[in-house]
């Protein structure tokens, strides 16, 4: 299939490849301005407390301090969602987790910063807070937001199909509760943003504002910065330089981002704030801890009968994405398998700990392990293999699930096949060693949200071409390449559609200035949305050369094919696109008795003269003959999902739906050490369906990816927190896996060839995630029979599995520890944490209460 | 605090720098002497984005003073490339999707170079664990492998037409 394109499906080296591997690519802090100064920030020391005064004078007097900004310099609300606009640049009056953001210092060094904060004097109440979810959901007083009863964001309830009818057809049923830690992205940039205004010419005062930001949504932070500073939109220019990776942490406005602006304002200098490793880890909108109690029905044949959930989400201090975050943990229990009921609660609830919000695979990524370890469990009671009890409840596409998500294309039965046969499931499952598993899971995931955070009718990509006399093809486009290959991806397209060389094309990308609106680097939509705008916008201005060309030639347009850099007349074979031209239209090209290299430049009116109309034309000559007869070479293109897969009517239903989704089936291989609990995978073969591979090597690389971080939230990482306080704020104490603890992962691409996809591609970089922490999960049972209900799978929970299976005494590591004034570090263990009472408790904190009565928070 | 005045030699040119005595490398190199290719992933030797190569050494310069650097010879990303063109493994990072979003990639390479020329013929195993000193958040690590290998045949293939 591939053969039939000249540019997509081949391996390709990201167009900016050459900037990243010889250090001359910038980032965000690589960059400096004449006259810039330093931000840094102070944050707060408590997790919840009012602020009394703030007293800046001794700051303000050091030398080399030019300003300090406050609350009250910016008193505007916002968020990322319009029902979410909760959060201040700085705090007002309260702060909710420790590490809010309360002063900033601009000087001339970040040394002098430093000092400064230390010469902030600030008085505070301190607050009773609240550290865990389902504690705080019965909070009467002292809420984290007046306006948000029992510390709820929100909740949703839905039912789809009949439960109830459901689960007392099943033959058999299994309930339990899952718990997913947090986790946070720990991209390798830290956030960083260079805030700087210029002097309106005609008014003598300060005017525009320029923003570089490592930043996956140019468009939300000009927008936020519009609604905080009050300016127009029009007047702030959002810049993204390259990007350290994203994973969703820089999918929405980061504090640091508008106080950059709001400092630069103040100081009357541009200002650059760059964030501390600690500072990215408290910044956070990473996975929230999710507690899932989960309960499925089977038939003994298989077949799902029901399912229901109820999630309960620790959010934070801030809403942040978190009504999205609570939707997708329901909304994508469909559009996997064919489940006929389904009741879902769910419960996004504030804490007093930074905000949770989006991270790759975005809310479906711990019910998805919660659900397929439980299919496994239920695979077992009806004793079928748990490949096959996936197999059996595949859906039927094209199709519109009960929750009305519309399904077209659907590569989950060959994702399934696939990873089944190169893992050697069937001849290998069930017959290794003691202490070593193999274990499957499925997963899946939208391309893009079919209805966007901003409620509007504008188009969700939108990306201008524009070619000039030279032959050169400029694309412009608003997606922002955050290191997943956008950029190669969109001249990819561009180059194919316009059947010229990926050399000729260059991206000017993501410049709010430059680049027309679109929605950003989230929610992996770029290249089914954005991809579909870069074709649209080739498609046209390609009509516009045809039109000249075609002339020319003395033929009709439809008889062009744009290919390798050359126009020529295919002898009236019909099709207009060069990209689905079967071969043998290639070949009646070639046998038009024209050697295209003959063709030159200064030659060609002779030629033309000598030979009538010719039967090709270079793509520099089409192009020239186009703008002499058009005027200009410009084309747009945009994209606005279907009507069709916008989703049903119930509340919440927004969220959810999209244009397609990609599916993935991994086998993973592991061995458990019985005796210290460390589990290690060995090898994941990972199947995704991505539509079809534009770039096979930039697939793989996103399916490796993120089966090798769903591995990292499998077994190690982990957000440790004691008294709102985080424990390992280092990318060392994290423990993000290193080359020494990351298994060998076999991508196998699956093609299904979405029908509305560009040339049928879906999205590859977030749908495998999912799919590894159950994977392993199940490979764990086969190795050691041991169900595990908590990620990450510690060494410390393995062990206390194995042990309670052996009806042993649980090894209790922290035992008659006083939490307060530990000797030894501990590990908290999921859930045990709350119940310790720290240094600057305030006495009427409920968990202290509670300490109180346990004594002294042994366990 | 008083600044002195220091002579580094980075990637082949001699460069005299007043800093502060407890000026760390990578602020000379990124802030006094705009060579931004090294970069700062944390604040304490966890991530080793900062990696470049002292007397042939890979070593973090997010925490070496740089006045203790003075006599040394340092090798920064920006001194990797060969006449203008790509390194063998720099050519082979791009090629084989070793790099992602490029912001560990400095790094891995300083530390790539530091591996092969202490062992030409590196195994897996090896180049697992030489790795082991630096943090990637997108690549998984898998395609940096094909990427080392690929090079160390590319070297190989240029040392002989060389000869």
């Amino acid at each position: 299939m591939t053969n039939d394109f000249s540019i997509i499906g081949k391996p390709t080296a990201m167009v900016d490849a050459a900037e990243k591997t010889t250090g001359a690519g910038k980032y965000t802090d690589d960059l400096s301005v004449p006259g810039m100064l330093v931000g840094k920030i102070l944050h707060s020391p408590y997790p919840h407390a009012r602020i009394r005064n703030v007293d800046l004078r001794r700051a303000e007097q050091l030398n080399g301090v030019v300003a300090v900004v406050v609350g009250k310099d910016a008193p505007n609300p916002y968020g990322i969602l319009p029902v979410g606009h909760d959060e201040h640049a700085l705090a007002l009056d309260k702060v909710r987790y420790v590490g809010d953001n309360v002063a900033c210092v601009v000087a001339t060094s970040e040394a002098i910063a430093e000092k400064a904060l230390e010469l902030i004097d600030l008085d505070y109440e301190v607050l009773p807070a609240y550290f865990d979810p389902e504690e705080s959901m019965k909070a009467e007083t002292d809420l984290i937001h007046d306006n948000k009863p029992n510390n709820l964001e929100k909740d949703y309830h839905h039912v789809f199909g009949d439960p109830d009818k459901g689960f007392a057809d099943a033959d058999q049923v299994a309930e339990a509760r899952f718990i997913a830690n947090e986790v946070t992205h720990a991209a390798m940039e830290p956030h960083s943003t260079l805030a700087s205004f210029e002097i309106d010419p005609h008014t003598g005062k300060p005017g525009r504002l320029t923003v570089w930001s490592s930043t996956q949504v140019p468009y939300y932070l000009q927008h936020k910065l519009s609604l905080v500073l009050e300016m127009p939109m029009a007047q702030i220019r959002v810049v993204k330089p390259l990007v350290g990776g994203g994973f969703g942490g820089k999918s929405e406005v980061i504090p640091l981002e508008i106080i950059a602006a709001i400092a630069a304002r103040k100081a009357q200098a541009p200002v650059k704030i760059t964030y501390t490793r600690e500072e990215v880890f408290w910044a956070h909108r990473g996975r929230p801890r999710t507690i899932i109690d989960l309960k499925t029905g089977v038939k003994n044949d298989g077949r799902i009968t029901a399912v229901k959930a109820r999630v309960v989400q620790d959010g934070g201090a801030y809403c942040s994405y978190g009504v999205v975050t609570i939707l997708y943990s329901g909304a994508l229990l469909g559009a996997l398998y064919d489940i006929p009921n389904i009741q879902y609660d769910g419960y996004r609830v504030l804490t007093n700990k930074p905000a949770c919000g989006a991270m790759r695979g975005h809310g479906t990524v711990n019910v998805r392990f919660a659900f397929e370890s439980q299919l496994d469990e239920l695979a077992l009671k009806i004793r079928m293999d748990p490949a096959e009890i996936r197999q059996r409840n595949l859906l039927q596409p094209p199709c519109i699930t009960v929750n009305g998500l519309r399904v077209q294309s659907y590569g989950l039965p060959e994702c399934i096949e696939k990873t089944v046969e190169r893992s050697g499931w069937l001849q290998r499952k069930g017959k290794l060693p003691k202490g070593r598993g193999l274990g499957i899971a499925c997963s899946h995931y939208v391309s893009g949200a079919a209805n966007s955070i901003i409620r509007s009718d504008m188009p969700h990509s939108t990306v201008n071409i524009k070619i000039d006399r030279d032959g050169g093809v400029v694309v412009y486009t608003g997606a922002s390449e955050i290191g997943q290959g956008s950029d190669t991806m969109t001249a990819q397209i561009a180059a194919e559609a316009l059947g010229c060389s990926l050399a000729r094309v260059r991206v000017i990308a993501a410049d709010t200035d430059l680049t027309p609106i679109d929605i950003g680097s989230y929610s992996s939509r770029v290249t089914f949305m954005a991809g579909n705008a870069t074709l649209r916008a080739a498609k046209e201005v390609k009509k516009l050369i045809a039109a000249a060309a075609a002339k020319k030639m003395g033929c009709a347009p439809e008889e062009l094919m744009f290919r390798d850099d050359v126009v020529r007349r295919t002898n009236g074979h019909v099709g207009t696109d060069a990209f689905v031209r079967p071969a043998e239209q290639s070949s009646a090209a070639s046998v038009s008795g024209r050697v295209e290299g003959q063709i030159l430049r200064g030659s060609l009116q002779q030629k033309r003269k000598d030979e009538g109309p010719k039967d090709a034309m270079t793509f520099e000559e089409a192009v020239v003959a186009a703008i002499d007869f058009h005027g200009a070479l410009t084309g747009t293109g945009s994209y606005a999902p279907p009507q069709e897969a916008r989703g049903g009517k119930h509340k919440g239903a927004g969220v959810g739906p999209s244009p397609a989704y990609s599916y993935s089936a991994q086998v993973a291989e592991v061995s458990v050490d019985e005796e210290t609990g460390e589990v290690t995978v060995h090898k994941v073969w990972a199947a995704h369906d991505c539509g079809r591979a534009l770039n096979p090597v930039s697939v793989e690389g996103q399916i490796i990816g993120s089966v090798w971080m769903g591995m990292g939230q499998a077994l190690t990482e982990e957000m440790i927190w004691k008294d709102g306080m985080l424990m390992n704020p280092g990318l060392l104490e994290y423990r993000s896996p290193s080359s020494v603890e990351s298994p060998e992962v076999e991508p196998i691409i699956v093609e299904s060839i979405d029908p509305e996809g560009p040339f049928g591609a879906k999205e590859c970089s977030e749908g495998s995630l999912a799919a590894t922490i159950p994977a392993i999960a199940n490979a764990i049972y086969d190795a050691v029979e041991v169900r595990l209900h908590e990620s990450p799978f510690t060494p410390e929970r393995v062990l206390a599995a194995l042990r309670a299976k052996k009806n042993a005494k649980a090894l209790n590591l922290t035992e008659g520890i006083d939490p307060t004034r530990p000797s030894k570090f501990r590990e908290h263990g999921g859930a045990l944490w709350f119940k310790g009472k720290g240094p600057d408790r305030h006495p009427l904190d409920p968990s202290r209460r509670e300490t109180a009565s346990a004594g002294g928070g042994a366990d | 605090m008083k600044k002195e005045l220091i002579e580094l030699r980075i990637d082949g040119r001699s460069h005299e720098v007043a800093i502060e005595p407890s000026a760390l490398l990578l602020d000379v190199l990124r802030q006094e002497l705009q060579l931004t290719g090294s970069k700062r992933g944390c604040d304490d030797s966890s991530c080793g984005a900062c990696t470049v190569l002292i007397d042939g050494v890979a070593m973090m310069s997010c925490t070496l003073l740089a006045a203790s650097c003075e006599g040394q010879v340092i090798t920064t990303i920006e001194g990797v490339s060969e006449h203008g063109s790509l390194a063998a493994i720099q050519k082979a990072y791009g090629d084989w999707g070793g790099a992602q979003c490029g912001y560990c990639t400095p790094g891995f390479i300083m530390t790539v170079k530091s591996l092969l020329a202490e062992n030409p013929d590196p195994s897996e195993a090896d180049v697992r664990a030489a790795l082991s000193s630096n943090l990637c958040r997108c690549t998984g690590y898998n395609q940096m492998y094909e990427a080392i290998r690929s090079a160390i045949v590319a070297e190989r293939k240029g040392l002989a037409v060389a000869k």
